[in-house]
């Protein structure tokens, strides 16, 4: 049976791995590539490099970084962060992405999904949503959280889905950075609309969160994780030996 | 010398780093002279059966490939690539393949338990169900990549492994030289650059 993943995360800008929390002080951690590199060997199940640059020349650095990485590290790469147009989509494909993660440019223009899935498969499309309550409502917010979009959540995700996404990552603004666990509440509602692979982002803090998610979720698919990881308080490792004492299936 | 053919189908971008990381040459072409003087061939690809097929065909390397596998050389297909080496494919109407495998590649939708999520994507293990030089020095139970709404059907003699999603999908196969993978090797880890360096002693 298919094994639940387990998901480093690299936010890079100007080439380098930086972390937010709640999307604000970031502070530099480590090597794009050197992480990508000790995250594959520690059994990471796929990665994603997000790019948070805004200049071209950040870009420029991104596209090495990125490069770099694609031909040490031989698991999924996914890249999102900047991603506006099926030019973009190229622009990281050529450097060695496997899947491209698309979050405001979908909500500018909600065809850039089906333009996607259509030239590059829906394997390689995956919606990314920044997702916060809003007076109770599970309300989608644009450019990395900062402009509430007043779009109810599911019912946006799961538009994205039929239009060709092959893959979704729920990203809960309400636990991100605050490590007490993921957003159970809005993954269940999000896991039980889509019939594609749901990946669980924002608010790991512990092991035991990972086997609280898939043990509370078993139609969630993987957990993405950044801080917890780049510090190293807790391994790759750590948490699937966890999950396997669970009973949950992982790559070993 | 690999030849990875290069038919405008994926990205082959690691493929091409998978041989640079385990010491292999290998060259990307599209050219039948090139293509001709390799060893070994792999045909990759990605997306919709139909639409490869049409560009195997328009590019003369679908005649090119029949005869380099009739030739003896080794021929390895990964996912999509895999399911171009036989004889037909249910994806979106019916389609021939090249018929180097008897069989025909059908949804996975029809065996697996419903509820199930399609595509099946992610790791899943291997359960080996003959010898196939492709596995020496992987352990049965390895993890290996996939992605794929398809798979191999009618080709029982052919199977060389098999994986387990709510009922049994066709992971690899071999018929003597030609050869193929439903997952992915050059996203598999060390497993997956163990079978690509296996497939280089062919």
């Amino acid at each position: 049976m298919i094994t639940k993943r387990i998901i480093p995360c690299l936010d890079v800008r100007n080439g380098r791995v930086v972390k937010g929390v709640n999307f604000e002080g970031l502070s530099d951690v480590s090597s794009p590539v050197e992480l990508a590199r000790y995250y594959s060997a520690s059994g990471a199940d796929e990665l994603v490099f997000y790019d948070i640059t805004a200049s071209a020349e950040g870009r420029r650095l991104f596209a090495d970084v990125l490069t770099e990485a694609a031909s040490q590290v031989f698991i999924p790469l996914t890249v999102g962060g900047g991603i506006n147009s099926l030019e973009d989509f190229d622009r990281v494909l050529k450097c060695g992405a496997d899947k491209v993660s698309v979050n405001s440019g979908a909500l500018r223009d909600p065809s850039l999904i089906e333009r996607a899935a259509k030239r590059y498969g829906s394997q390689c499309v995956v919606i990314s949503a920044d997702v916060k309550r809003v007076n109770g409502v599970f309300t989608v917010f644009a450019r990395g959280g900062r402009d509430n979009t007043g779009l109810e959540a599911v019912g946006w995700i799961r538009r994205c889905v039929e239009s060709g996404a092959g893959e979704v990552v729920l990203n809960s603004i309400d636990t991100d950075g605050v490590r007490g666990g993921f957003d159970l509440e809005m993954l269940r509602a999000v896991s039980e609309a889509v019939s594609v692979p749901v990946i669980a982002s924002g608010g790991a803090g512990s092991v035991q969160d990972f086997v609280t998610l898939f043990k509370t979720l078993p139609r969630v698919d993987a957990g993405l994780a950044a801080s917890i990881l780049h510090f190293g308080e807790v391994t790759v490792a750590d948490i699937k030996k966890a999950l396997r004492a669970e009973g949950i299936l992982v790559r070993i | 010398m690999t030849g990875i053919i290069d038919y405008g189908v994926g990205n082959l971008f690691s493929l091409k780093s998978s041989f640079a990381a385990i010491g292999e040459e290998c060259v990307v072409s599209g050219e039948a002279d090139t293509i001709r003087k390799a060893d070994r061939l792999i045909l990759p690809g990605v997306g919709a059966f139909e639409d490869a097929a049409e560009k195997l065909r328009s590019s003369g390397l679908f005649e090119l490939l029949l005869e380099e596998a009739g030739r003896g050389k080794p021929l390895l297909g990964i996912c999509l690539g895999m399911q171009l080496l036989f004889e037909k494919s249910f994806e979106y109407g019916e389609h021939a393949g090249l018929g180097l495998i008897p069989g025909s590649v059908e949804p996975i939708a029809d065996l697996i338990a419903p509820g199930l999520k399609i595509p099946h994507i992610g790791w899943n293990a291997l359960r080996f169900t003959r010898d196939s030089e492709l596995f020496r020095g992987v352990e049965e139970g390895s993890h290996v990549y996939f992605v794929h709404s398809y798979h191999a059907a009618h080709c029982e003699g052919y199977v060389t492994s098999v994986t387990d999603y709510g009922g049994t999908l066709t992971a690899s196969v071999q018929r003597e030289n030609v050869l193929g993978c439903q997952f992915h090797p050059e996203k598999s880890g060390a497993v997956g650059l163990r079978i690509l360096k296996n497939f280089t002693d062919l």
